[in-house]
């Protein structure tokens, strides 16, 4: 495209603006830079193998995993309904849906144990019925991580199928096709790129999910101590531990965010 | 107009930066472990009435992470911490000098006043919900010491870093039973009950910061005099013997 053609750039914004704008990026690179330099290099090997790092991560793999998958089962017939049937206070739920969106996840713990907690709604007749106790467990840290990180995939879903016209779901349908088959081989490969963003941010957010788990399901080595946590847990006189696991999380969220580059930004 | 944007950047720095020291009034730092909250707040208050020119500014946190900022340089007159295991780390920097034991806070078995009394032998009750603080701050360290010296194997559901949110968690009865400290239990306002653990407690320590002012020093005397020791007694600790 010669330079001729080429529609002209739009003009440089204030340069004190600009001087506000290289403060506010040192603001949020430094941190992540001090956390490099912090960071026990020598013994970061020896120390991402000891137990509490090693428990610590696969806890975060495996409750992080389930809950996502969770988020998924639960979230994505909640989107086809949100977007899909209309029915009176729709919009309400969905206010509701998408509140752990918004809600501290703190307060997020504590209405989850108002429900689930020994003398909560369900928690009681639960642990009469079958035994199960959720708070204290690391079922109870999948139950936490999916009420704090479902809203992420309902949401992108929603608004992907929202944008659909319709057309070819029609066209399917008229063609004989049954709701299970326009859904599987039509509805859902139409969303699928917001379907795979949505389930990365949703598996982003519950691997950085401390607030609801600590509060709903405590903390402990082995059992409910994720990652988060166990940085949390670390910074008192283990420093060394909690730089090292949090780099770990700083490599996981920037894989994440470089995954996901092409979906938020055209030209990275 | 053209320099409003400059103006703002101009006077948000401004804005930020601290002012000179207040010339009419000094400013004490003290750094004091969590379970010092209640009682501290009320000893800087009474602290400041008998010097009037001095201003108690608190700073509560975990024993261990208050030696951690004093030791990246902090800026701190006093130091309190919860037990003397976690001041040494301090003394050893060479940051504290003289650090002198001044309270005493025993370690109760505690349970949701709603629920059924219970015993240290509890603790080992996998049935139960059992709660614990953390091995690595004082309140868990001494935990510990008393369950082996009342031969009893806990087996913890959760092990919380702040004691007080395990307080928290069995004044709710989400758990069923723990161990927190004795002066944390009337904070709870009656929804959690205790009863001794004997051979628990921890000794809490107070040291000035090398090289601050003389009003550190006389904070230090006043926590340890007669005044000092009852305002410590009313919020649930004993005193050093």
């Amino acid at each position: 495209m010669s330079s001729r053609h080429s529609p002209p750039s739009p003009p440089r914004p204030p340069h004190s603006l600009l001087a506000v704008a290289i403060v506010a990026a040192t603001a949020v690179v430094l941190p992540v830079v001090a956390l490099l330099v912090d960071a026990p290099w020598s013994r970061l090997v020896e120390v991402l193998r000891s137990d509490v790092a090693t428990d610590a991560l696969g806890l975060s793999v495996v409750t992080s995993l389930a809950a996502t998958i969770a988020a998924v089962v639960l979230g994505l017939p909640l989107a086809l309904l949100l977007a899909r049937v209309e029915f009176p206070g729709r919009a309400v739920l969905r206010g509701l849906v998408l509140l752990p969106l918004v809600l501290p996840p703190v307060v997020g713990g504590t209405a989850l144990l108002a429900v689930l907690g020994r003398r909560g709604l369900l928690g009681g007749p639960l642990e009469e019925v079958t035994g199960l106790v959720l708070p204290f467990s690391t079922a109870g840290v999948v139950v936490a991580t999916t009420f704090v990180s479902m809203p992420f995939l309902v949401i992108t879903v929603e608004g992907a199928l929202r944008n659909l016209d319709g057309r070819h779901e029609g066209a399917a349908s008229t063609l004989g096709a049954g709701p299970w088959t326009v859904l599987r081989r039509v509805t859902l490969p139409m969303v699928r790129p917001s379907l795979v963003a949505g389930i990365a941010l949703t598996w982003a957010r519950a691997l950085g999910e401390f607030g609801a788990t600590i509060t709903f399901a405590g903390s402990l080595q082995g059992r409910t101590r994720t990652l988060p946590l166990a940085v949390f847990v670390a910074l008192e006189g283990d420093r060394d531990t909690a730089v090292a696991l949090s780099l770990v999380l700083v490599a996981i969220s920037l894989a994440v965010i470089v995954g996901l580059r092409h979906r938020w930004w055209h030209e990275l | 107009m053209r320099n409003g944007p400059l103006l703002l950047v101009i006077l948000l720095v401004a804005a930020c930066t601290p002012d000179g020291a207040d010339s009419s009034r000094d400013t004490l730092r003290v750094s004091a472990a969590a379970s010092l909250t209640d009682a501290f707040t009320a000893m800087a208050t009474a602290f400041e009435a008998t010097a009037p020119d001095v201003d108690v500014e608190l700073n509560l946190a975990g024993s261990a992470t208050l030696v951690e900022q004093v030791l990246r340089g902090a800026p701190v007159d006093v130091l309190a911490t919860a037990d003397a295991r976690t001041m040494q780390r301090a003394v050893d920097a060479g940051v504290v000098a003289d650090p002198v034991a001044f309270a005493h806070n025993d370690l109760v078995v505690a349970w949701p006043a709603a629920g059924p009394a219970r015993d240290v032998e509890d603790l080992a009750e996998r049935r139960l919900l059992v709660g614990l603080c953390a091995p690595q701050v004082p309140c868990g360290a001494a935990a510990r010491e008393g369950l082996a010296a009342a031969g009893v194997r806990a087996s913890p559901d959760t092990e919380d870093i702040d004691v007080r949110s395990l307080l928290a968690r069995l004044a709710s009865g989400d758990l069923d039973v723990g161990i927190v400290y004795a002066s944390d239990v009337p904070t709870a306002g009656g929804a959690v009950e205790a009863a001794p653990l004997p051979g628990a407690s921890t000794t809490l320590v107070i040291a000035p910061i090398r090289t601050s002012p003389a009003p550190a020093q006389d904070f230090i005397d006043f926590v340890r005099s007669r005044k000092g020791v009852e305002i410590l007694r009313d919020h649930g600790f004993e005193a050093a013997t």
